[in-house]
């Protein structure tokens, strides 16, 4: 397991200052606090743009070096635009974005050389429920699937402990897997 | 009164230690709340029998213990073997003295009790690593109507109202509960987060021969990758059982018990458990059979006879686990809270806790108060250290270091704590290691 300092591999995560962090984040809890923000906008129709570009954590507000722009709009047989994903895509994209930064970091720790890694996943709905066709039918995903495909300099188990140690330590997998309160309000 | 050492517990850990004191001829008393072995007489439900075989309860100074090595000790047989342990080492043990406050004084420790008040040169808490059930804050969402429990309070089935019991936790405790409460014909929902997943018996021999000759528990603290999770780790899903049956989530599926994901909420009444239990199953398969990879290839260096090595299959998930349940609309009566156990310090009246109230200590030498020591945690010096088996080895440690530091107190000389532990140990903050470390 102490492989970082063993053996070269190069999966382009920076393992030590993760570490780093995680030592001094146990000593300065406080500074463990992030806010992260987004702002969005209507177009027209269903078409909204969402703007990420500045965040707080350690102490203070921190910003992307730029500024990234995601376009949600819903396909055509939704009778809409069809000018960028639709939201609920926009939550798969999370996780695999979350998912996949995790098998590369614990690799990374683990002394893993990475190949490549390449996922499937599929959110599925009854659209029954947003349409309120029937209430019993839950508005959001009644089921995620992701599947990966990972090619390691590993064996079968150390890459489905990389894609399980994943899951266990994935803000966007927690965030889907365990209620979270929302507060929306309006002026 | 006064004395030079004072054990805080007369369980298994303080009578180690007290054995140790006495070995080295350091005068010391072991204060005891109730009797001996108090929390295994008390806090105990009535079917639990020891995790370990009888063989692994080697006390020092014990000899011979007369007892099946293979059979798991109940709790009666527990509190008597422990009782014969004190009087065998004739430990100084002063009963019914619960420790009120124990704080710094002038060349050491001065220690209110219930009985006498008491000065000593040094204090070793032996007090247990379990006296207070931990009970997620959720429980207070729980409706009045349904019974909440800890396993503190909980005997056996028969004191809960017939009907559904959620059961919250799927390590040893929970895995037991939920076992004997469906048997009972109360149908159990059992809310499973991280787990670890153990055969009780493997290639003819019972688990803990193997981790024990393998080594495993011999593990010690100053060379663990990630001692913070190392000593926050579930406890394995054991029960202490003369059949050698494993109890696993496959085993509890099969009497019936429901799974569910960990209790991640209660809103109205119903309660919310997360859709992580495929990849709690997953992890728990991964280090089983990472255990079962080490015991074999142990065995096969070794050369050790043994039947062929086996794989178990894996922990069967439904497809699509139930993420919340209205409990009055279930039948659920009863919720019993099997989400671990800490210790008490509320006595403990030294600057040492950590902000989560946790001792803070390099192998159970407490650096930041000179002449405190605890014995009896999670890893505090090996993987054992929490055993019954555990307590001996560790005691004799301490005792070597508690001897050099009342020897240097005595002559006047500055100690550092840090300075002198047997083997070279580290502080444990450098041994801090990242959590992808841990399956």
């Amino acid at each position: 397991m102490k492989a970082v300092a063993e053996k070269q591999v190069k999966n382009g995560v920076n393992v030590e200052a993760l570490i780093g962090a995680r030592e001094a984040l146990s000593g300065a809890p406080a500074a463990a606090r992030f806010n992260w923000k987004a702002t969005s906008k209507w177009i027209g129709g269903t078409h909204s743009r969402t703007n990420i570009k500045g965040f707080f954590g350690l102490g203070q507000d921190q910003a992307h070096k730029t500024e990234f722009s995601f376009d949600m709009d819903h396909p055509e047989i939704f009778a809409s635009e069809d000018k960028g994903a639709t939201p609920v895509e926009m939550v798969l994209t999370g996780l695999a974005g979350c998912l996949t930064a995790g098998i590369a970091a614990v690799a990374q720790y683990r002394g893993i050389q990475l190949r490549s890694v390449t996922a499937t996943l599929e959110g599925s709905m009854d659209i029954q429920g947003i349409l309120g066709i029937d209430s019993d039918v839950r508005n959001g995903f009644d089921g995620v699937t992701v599947h990966f495909t990972v090619d390691a300099d590993a064996t079968k188990e150390q890459i489905e402990a990389l894609v399980a140690q994943s899951q266990k330590r994935s803000a966007v997998y927690d965030i889907l897997t365990n209620p979270t309160n929302v507060t929306v309000s309006v002026n | 009164m006064r004395t030079d050492v004072l054990v805080i517990g007369a369980g298994h850990a303080g009578l180690a230690m007290s054995r140790r004191l006495a070995e080295r001829s350091i005068e010391h008393a072991v204060l005891e709340r109730g009797e001996v072995a108090n929390s295994w007489r008390s806090e105990r439900w009535d079917s639990l029998r020891l995790l370990t075989p009888n063989w692994q309860s080697r006390l020092p100074g014990l000899g011979p213990a007369g007892e099946d090595p293979d059979g798991f000790r109940t709790m009666p047989e527990t509190v008597s073997f422990l009782e014969r342990y004190a009087k065998r080492i004739s430990a100084p043990v002063r009963t019914h003295t619960q420790v009120t406050s124990i704080r710094r004084a002038e060349d050491g420790y001065a220690v209110a009790t219930t009985r006498e008040r008491w000065k000593a040169r040094a204090i070793v808490i032996a007090s247990g690593a379990c006296n207070v059930p931990s009970v997620p804050a959720v429980a207070s969402d729980l409706p009045p109507s349904i019974a909440s429990l800890t396993p503190f309070q909980y005997r056996n089935p028969r004191q809960l109202e017939p009907g559904g019991v959620l059961v919250v936790g799927a390590s040893a405790t929970g895995v037991q509960l939920a076992d004997e409460i469906q048997r009972s014909g109360r149908p159990v929902l059992l809310a499973a987060g991280e787990h670890i997943r153990v055969p009780r018996r493997y290639r003819g021999k019972d688990i803990q021969r193997w981790m024990d000759a393998a080594g495993i528990l011999d593990a010690r603290y100053d060379e663990v990758d990630d001692l913070e999770r190392a000593r926050t780790v579930p406890s394995l899903q054991l029960v202490g059982s003369d059949e050698g049956r494993m109890l696993d989530l496959n085993a509890l599926a099969e009497i019936g018990v429901r799974l569910a994901g960990k209790l991640a909420g209660l809103r109205d009444g119903t309660a919310l458990f997360s859709g992580s239990l495929a990849n709690q199953a997953a992890l728990s398969d991964l280090k089983m059979n990472r255990l079962l990879d080490a015991i074999d290839g142990w065995a096969a260096e070794k050369g050790i006879a043994a039947p062929a090595p086996e794989r178990f299959a894996p922990t069967r998930i439904e497809t699509s686990p139930p993420l919340s349940l209205d409990l009055e609309k279930a039948g659920v009566r009863t919720v019993l809270w099997a989400t671990g156990f800490r210790p008490d310090y509320r006595w403990l009246d030294v600057p040492v806790l950590d902000r989560k109230g946790r001792l803070r200590h390099d192998g159970g030498v407490v650096a930041d108060a000179p002449g405190l020591y605890a014995i009896g945690l999670p890893f505090l010096r090996r993987r054992k250290s929490a055993l019954i088996d555990g307590a001996g080895e560790d005691a004799r440690e301490l005792a070597a270091h508690l001897a050099q530091y009342l020897g240097a107190q005595r002559a006047g000389i500055d100690f550092d704590m840090r300075s002198t532990m047997s083997g070279g140990t580290k502080l444990t903050s450098s041994v801090l290691s990242a959590s992808t470390s841990s399956t």
